[in-house]
């Protein structure tokens, strides 16, 4: 396990990961690395891979064969220390995912006490504040299940982020959003990403990625078809495939 | 009190109905020892009954098949067999074939038919209550463990912190019937000769001869119990409820 990461390597450094279920092979060698502070947006086909990936940098899904290295941490050790990465790594679910039961307060508070072992009043303060920074000051005593789509996925934003991560994965956090909701959520992860948090999206939000991302890759069945910086890919791609599907969604 | 038990004697002068708890103060004092022994029975079996539910169903969604295999075991024989079967076997088989031991100079059973009637029935309604919990836990939906996964908590932390909260809230209404049937079940004690209601007012009817007037006393008796327990769990309901959860 390499201990000895500088902020200068890649955050995030992925060697030909691959992924099978059963007999079906999801990730075909995928290869990426991100640097501190970048943001990078995964856009393709429904079933490209692309959550599958995200899945696998946090070590929700085991990978089959390949390297994936958080800080210089090897996510495919046995030995690995699964609370260590994911104090590192944040992550943000399509479906929310907040705990119904607390309220949105409590549930940016929850895990820095459980997990972390943090004091309450501390915690209170830096949970404030956050969902403050979401916008979502005046509903702190408000269940999941009165909050909207959008408030909702906010929430479950400001909570990722209470754990203090280096890293925020996004996993198509839009796509359960009405059309009206979806803006409220791209402008906060947008000043996520202006104050310097490094991001990795997997997004349905051609426009979003192409004014936020630094860089974004095309995956299709499984493998980067190409990837590079928006300018580039949006305008000039050059493989076929991505021609073909940015004129589908554009 | 006194003019209860004037009216009620009063009653049996002029109509017959012989009410005699209400007047005679033996019959009374037996009474009142069998409601006693009933809520000692109940009360413990209730909580013995959640926590081995709690345990087991725990046990259940583990992954090791050394530790399932056990509770899949255990439910199976407490939940096919009868409850009278149960406790016969408890008391009278498994009962003699402990060692007695030494008490105020007597030669005494090692566990008292009360205890037998205690264990025998907390295994029996916490067979049910696995299953109840089981499904409860089943409810919560896997992508909420992912988040939990996610922030870093254990398996036994999102077990504490999320997942029984969420599971008691969903499997309530089912757990309320179990607890009402054991609080009912708890009368089989009198078949090894617990001195609980049922036993008690038997004893009263025998001597008094008003069987009848004594089958209503038992019949409201219990009424009233499951009464209060209801009231209870359906205040614990209320109390847990969550605004906006609609599931």
């Amino acid at each position: 396990m390499a201990t000895s990461w500088t902020p200068d390597q890649p955050i995030v450094q992925c060697v030909d990961v691959r992924k099978s279920f059963g007999a079906l092979e999801v990730l075909k060698g995928i290869s990426l690395s991100v640097r501190k502070g970048e943001v990078i947006c995964i856009i393709g086909p429904s079933g490209s891979g692309k959550s599958t990936l995200i899945r696998c940098i946090n070590a929700l899904q085991p990978i089959t064969s390949g390297s994936i290295q958080i800080e210089g941490i090897e996510v495919t050790d046995p030995r690995l220390d699964k609370l260590a990465l994911r104090r590192k790594v944040g992550m943000v679910f399509q479906q929310y995912n907040l705990f119904p039961h607390r309220t949105a307060l409590q549930n940016v508070m929850m895990a820095p006490i459980h997990v972390l072992g943090q004091k309450r009043a501390e915690v209170e303060a830096r949970a404030r504040a956050l969902l403050a920074k979401v916008r979502l000051a005046g509903k702190e005593d408000t269940y999941p299940g009165e909050l909207s789509g959008g408030q909702q996925q906010r929430v479950a934003i400001a909570r990722s982020l209470a754990m203090r991560p280096d890293i925020m994965l996004f996993d198509e956090v839009t796509a359960a959003l009405d059309p009206e909701t979806v803006k409220e959520v791209l402008v906060t992860i947008r000043e996520l990403a202006e104050d310097g948090m490094t991001c990795i999206l997997v997004t349905h939000e051609m426009n979003f990625a192409r004014e936020v991302a630094d860089h974004v890759y095309f995956t299709d069945r499984g493998v980067i078809v190409e990837h590079g910086p928006p300018d580039v890919l949006f305008t000039a791609a050059k493989d076929e495939r991505t021609q073909r599907f940015l004129s589908q969604v554009l | 009190m006194q003019a209860i038990g004037d009216w009620f004697q009063r009653l049996y002068d002029t109509t017959g109905l012989n009410f005699s708890v209400f007047y005679d103060a033996y019959d009374w004092g037996r009474y009142l020892g069998g409601l006693k022994m009933t809520l000692l029975l109940s009360v413990t079996t209730i909580l013995l009954s959640l926590i081995v539910g709690a345990i087991g169903a725990l046990m259940q969604g583990s992954p090791s098949a050394l530790l399932r295999l056990p509770v899949n075991a255990f439910v199976v024989v407490f939940r096919n067999t009868p409850p009278l079967v149960q406790l016969f076997f408890f008391y009278f088989g498994l009962g003699t074939m402990l060692p007695a031991v030494e008490a105020a100079g007597m030669r005494v059973p090692l566990l008292s038919n009360v205890q037998w009637a205690i264990i025998s029935l907390s295994l029996f309604a916490g067979a049910f209550n696995v299953e109840i919990f089981r499904s409860g836990i089943e409810a919560v939906p896997r992508t909420t463990l992912e988040a939990a996964e996610a922030l870093g908590y254990t398996r036994l932390k999102a077990y504490i912190h999320i997942v029984l909260p969420l599971a008691i809230r969903v499997c309530l209404p089912a757990l309320n019937n179990n607890l009402v049937n054991l609080l009912k079940t708890t009368t089989l004690a009198y078949a090894i000769a617990v001195p609980e209601t049922l036993y008690a007012v038997k004893q009263i009817w025998s001597e008094s001869q008003n069987v009848f007037e004594m089958m209503v006393v038992l019949l409201a008796t219990y009424g009233i119990l499951v009464g209060i327990l209801v009231w209870m769990m359906h205040r614990w309901e209320r109390a847990m409820h969550i605004p906006g959860y609609a599931r």
